[in-house]
């Protein structure tokens, strides 16, 4: 079967199309090259006036694992107020904060995305994570492993174990966990408050190993990079929502020495302590240090206002963060010597002068950061925003006059501590394809994605172009899924399984002789049954592995 | 004959996987690492493999399109059990989204006091791992723990190597409510523990009263329901000064009405014990017969734990209405479908409604279903993934023998593919 999708405004940073008018050719679920020779047509689209985009990727979003289905179990209330029913072709669920797997697969898909990716896989709870995503219809999925807060980590710290030792941790544990990319988050913090320590910054060392959270970013950042994991670590960094902040970001920013560093949900880590309320935006100062070090990728985690729940890795700050709790109930857990997590819902209120202060340091950093390959659009799904207010979020970044209008209505004294108002800067198509497309893949890592130009896979999102442009990007056209039509005007009309995104870094088999060891004395698991075997995705026909290539 | 190491089990709520399991033919045994729990059931033999309608043995096929036909016209059936593995679960919230049914786990009742706790004020929790290396203070309310899980004390508490406590054996272990049952409890140096005994029933006035005296309200009653309340201001006391107590309960042992209280009770105390500059944590017992499974995979299919209907075509959750038993008795539902792949001895409600039953090889039944199919054992018959009581880890469960019998999923996928294709139900 050729597909032929005609005449649409092509936006493909990746191959440097910048809306020219091109027909894309989809033949075996890929992009295929027919500029010459004879051929056949098996279904044409005409999409003369429409705009034509790869699948859209999200590059951190909270969609598998343990404390999400916590974050569902926590609020039946929410889910009542968006129950989806069952179609001929769909399953029903439930919607809006923290929606059933069914459902956030059918909804990213109807806004045009056509992949996930999972940031904060404990590796002890990762068979739950891939097991949720293997639940998701529709989207390719993939996760980033957590580290840094293990026991396993800081003993190796601690023993002074060399690099190389480290690296050879790293790989086996993105082997074992089925993850495409590193994360961290409170580095070592997670860890500390098993004992007590209530907070932990840059150079303060955990009470019982004496590391500090800088040498646990140097070490990972470090293997990531010598294994060839395209994906640079992923860091969640210390004294999340802590007003000052803004310098833990800008001296992590500093301290990891050029490595390559992403810095997540920065929003959340972009405080100062200026003003009456000593609460002011880091924005500027942020944007200018990314600006500045190429080596540092973020995305952004901009809040919304509303209902939602925040979801965290992060016990540490997710049980200061249980004071603001609305409403009032809320889950922190410390997890197998390996992490922890944090479930606190929250109302973002455009009323309450933090939460506004919030919203507009979020996009201020969006404003402001110049290079759109290396930013990319988060609400930190679901905890500054539910996923499926994106749209509204890109209407904000392209429309100058509706941002402006919004930011009228918020709390006064929020609006007087935001440069906002006089930042004329609107996104274009261009930039938002690279943020959320071309740019994203390039970031994960992904072959073959991401792209319109023949040999990619056909992920591909027909828009029709519109001012409001969240009402453009609301309801695509058109959404194929590895050539196959999943969506017609925003509605889902045929569902598929994408596959699992990982890479295999490799390491020396000799590091399982300390590791199984461990296992034995002090984890609960044996060695052998923590590792996740290929056919615990594969097995029920519906999953498949895709594995990626290393830098090496 | 195989011998097969590092077996997990799905029985024992504790995910323990360390069983060396000898198999001959169909013929398993539990060669090391046996408690009262598993052993028996790894051990089972399969009595019946053929699926029978009526009484009369037929063949898979006949069995799944008779259960087809009998869920075909019916306006609420309930899925009760719901003891199976994540795939399990899988294929039976499928079905019931299809034809528009109640599941209902059969242990929804006794963790219904935890889901209750849980969804109005939440918790801090911990997991077996983090017992196992740092818990100081390990304190077990209102539960006979090593009746339930034999061998938690042995790998938990009295685990010879611990990363953080440096000799295990002083540990302290304090019940408060029922006493344990056995000597699991005392310390490999011979300490016993130390017990605080009352009546299940008078729990509640009992945690009330420890949760004050955390949080340092002034008590004038010398006693409660037979403890005297200067014992429980010297647990309070150590409560305080350890660094990382942990405490347990079974939702299910708690039996007396709104239990869950003293779920929320104990949970919002150690919430308090975690302002007071230590630290402290929850550790809820569970994990038997996939209950934990069927709230997790329901959980992340509906939004909503595993006592939810499809009835109007989206999911909605009732902890109270949902009840199978409360169904049957009002009269509310016109079949019931029981899965149980774990316990042969879980039988269904007898009742007169046409019933389906998905059950482990060896089921016995005072009133013959119309249909039964008997299916493999997760983690005997097939692979599978099954949750343990900490609720974060998922084990993977091996397959131990050929014995050709079919999974839940198997099953009840073949039910709901016959029943999409001959019949919009
Ligand atoms: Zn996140």
């Amino acid at each position: 079967m050729l597909i032929k999708l005609t005449g649409g405004q092509v936006y493909d940073p990746a191959s440097g199309i910048d809306g020219q008018v091109q027909d894309i050719y989809i033949q075996d679920g890929r992009i295929v090259d027919k500029s010459n020779g004879d051929f056949q047509v098996d279904k044409e689209y005409d999409l003369q006036g429409k705009v034509v985009m790869s699948g859209a990727i999200d590059m951190h979003t909270h969609i598998g694992g343990g404390k999400g289905n916590i974050a569902r179990t926590l609020l039946p209330e929410d889910h009542r107020q968006d129950p989806v029913s069952r179609s001929d072709i769909t399953r029903s669920g439930c919607g809006h904060a923290m929606p059933s797997t069914f459902v956030t697969g059918y909804r990213y898909a109807e806004m045009g995305y056509t992949a996930g990716f999972e940031p904060a896989v404990l590796p002890i709870n990762a068979r739950q994570a891939h097991m949720e995503m293997g639940d998701i219809p529709i989207l390719d999925k993939g996760g980033y492993v957590m580290l840094g807060s293990d026991d396993y980590l800081l003993r190796m710290l601690t023993a002074k174990k060399d690099q190389k030792a480290i690296n050879d941790y790293v790989a086996w544990t993105m082997n074992a966990a089925k993850a495409i990319g590193v994360k961290v988050v409170n580095p070592g913090g997670i860890n500390a408050f098993k004992f007590n320590q209530r907070k932990l910054d840059l150079d303060e060392q955990n009470a019982h190993y004496g590391v500090t959270p800088r040498d646990i970013l140097e070490v990972l950042a470090t293997a990531v990079k010598e294994l060839g994991v395209k994906h640079p670590l992923h860091v969640h960094g210390c004294n999340l929502g802590v007003p000052g902040n803004v310098q833990t970001t800008l001296d992590t920013i500093q301290g990891i020495g050029g490595l390559p560093m992403h810095l997540t949900h920065i929003q959340f880590h972009s405080y100062g302590t200026e003003g009456d309320m000593k609460f002011s935006s880091g924005a500027a100062q942020i944007a200018e240090a990314v600006n500045n070090n190429k080596n540092i990728t973020i995305d952004v985690g901009q809040v919304l206002f509303g209902q939602t729940v925040t979801a965290s890795g992060d016990s540490m700050r997710q049980h200061y963060n249980h004071k603001f709790a609305s409403p009032n109930k809320w889950v922190v857990m410390d997890i197998e010597c390996d992490a922890g997590c944090g479930v606190v819902p929250f109302k973002y209120k455009d009323q309450n002068f933090v939460n506004a202060l919030q919203w507009a340091i979020g996009l201020e950093t969006f404003l402001l950061v110049n290079d759109p390959w290396r930013i990319f659009l988060t609400t930190d799904h679901p905890n500054g925003a539910p996923f499926t207010s994106y749209p509204h979020l890109i209407r904000l970044l392209m429309d100058r006059s509706f941002r402006n209008e919004v930011l009228a209505t918020i709390h006064p004294e929020a609006q007087k501590m935001t440069t906002l108002a006089s930042i004329t800067r609107e996104y274009t198509l261009q930039e938002i394809a690279i943020m959320t497309r071309a740019g994203a893949a390039k970031l994960i890592g992904l072959k073959d994605r991401g792209g319109l130009s023949a040999g990619n896979w056909a992920d591909i999102t027909v828009y029709t172009d519109n001012t409001n442009r969240q009402t453009m990007f609301e309801k695509p056209d058109y959404v194929f899924k590895d050539g196959e039509l999943v969506v017609v005007d925003g509605k889902v009309v045929h569902t598929k399984w994408g596959t699992t995104h990982v890479v295999q870094p490799d390491f020396d088999p000799s590091v399982e002789t300390g590791l199984k060891d461990y296992f034995d004395r002090y984890l609960t698991m044996k060695l052998g049954n923590f590792k996740i075997s290929d056919d615990e995705i594969t097995e029920d026909g519906r999953g498949s592995i895709t594995v990626h290539p290393l830098h090496i | 004959m195989t011998e097969i190491t590092e077996v997990p089990s799905p029985f024992c709520g504790v995910g323990t996987d360390d069983l060396k399991i000898q198999v001959d033919g169909l013929t398993v045994k539990v060669l090391e690492n046996g408690c009262a729990v598993n052993t028996p059931a790894f051990e089972q033999a399969i009595t019946d493999t053929q699926p029978r309608v009526d009484g009369q043995i037929v063949s898979l096929d006949v069995a799944v399109a008779k259960a087809a036909a009998l869920l075909k016209n019916t306006a609420l059936p309930v899925i009760g059990g719901c003891a199976t593995d994540v795939n399990g679960m899988r294929g039976l919230l499928a079905l019931a989204d299809h034809c528009g049914a109640v599941v209902d786990n059969m242990n929804f009742t006794r963790a219904r006091n935890n889901f209750l706790a849980l969804q109005d004020s939440g918790w801090m929790n911990t997991t077996l791992a983090e017992v196992k290396n740092r818990c100081d203070l390990f304190l077990v309310i209102g539960a006979d723990l090593e009746v339930v899980v034999p061998r938690f004390f042995e790998r938990y508490i009295w685990n010879a190597e611990s990363m953080f406590i440096e000799h295990t054996e002083q540990r302290e272990v304090i019940y408060l409510g029922t006493a344990p049952s056995g000597s699991a409890s005392t310390s490999p140096n011979g300490k016993a523990a130390q017990v605080l005994p009352c009546a299940t029933d008078d729990l509640p006035e009992v945690v009330a009263v420890l949760r004050a005296l955390i949080k340092g309200k002034p008590m004038r009653a010398e006693s409660v329901a037979g403890i005297k309340v200067a014992d429980l201001q010297v647990l309070a006391d150590k409560l305080k000064a350890v660094k990382y107590s942990v405490i347990t309960w079974a939702a299910g042992a708690l039996t007396y009405r709104h239990a869950e209280l003293t779920v929320q009770t104990v949970s919002e105390m150690i919430k308090d014990i975690n302002n007071q500059n230590t630290r402290c944590s929850g550790l809820p017992l569970a994990g038997k017969e996939g209950d934990l499974t069927a709230n997790q995979v329901c959980g992340w299919t509906t939004g909503y734990p595993a006592r939810t209907r499809f009835s109007r075509g989206y999911p909605e959750y009732d902890p109270f209405m949902n009840d199978t038993n409360v169904l049957i008795a009002e009269g509310e539902v016109d079949a019931l479908v029981w899965v149980q792949a774990f316990n042969s001895q879980s039988v269904p409600p007898v009742t007169d409604l046409p019933t389906i039953v998905i059950g482990r090889s060896g089921m016995t039944f005072s009133k013959e279903p119309d249909v039964f199919i008997p299916v493999g054992t997760p983690g005997i018959d097939h692979v599978g993934h099954a949750y343990r009581t900490d609720n974060v880890v998922a084990i993977r469960l091996k397959k131990l023998r050929n014995s050709g019998l079919p999974s839940t999923a198997d099953v009840l996928n073949a039910i709901d593919k016959a029943l999409r294709e001959e019949t919009v139900c």
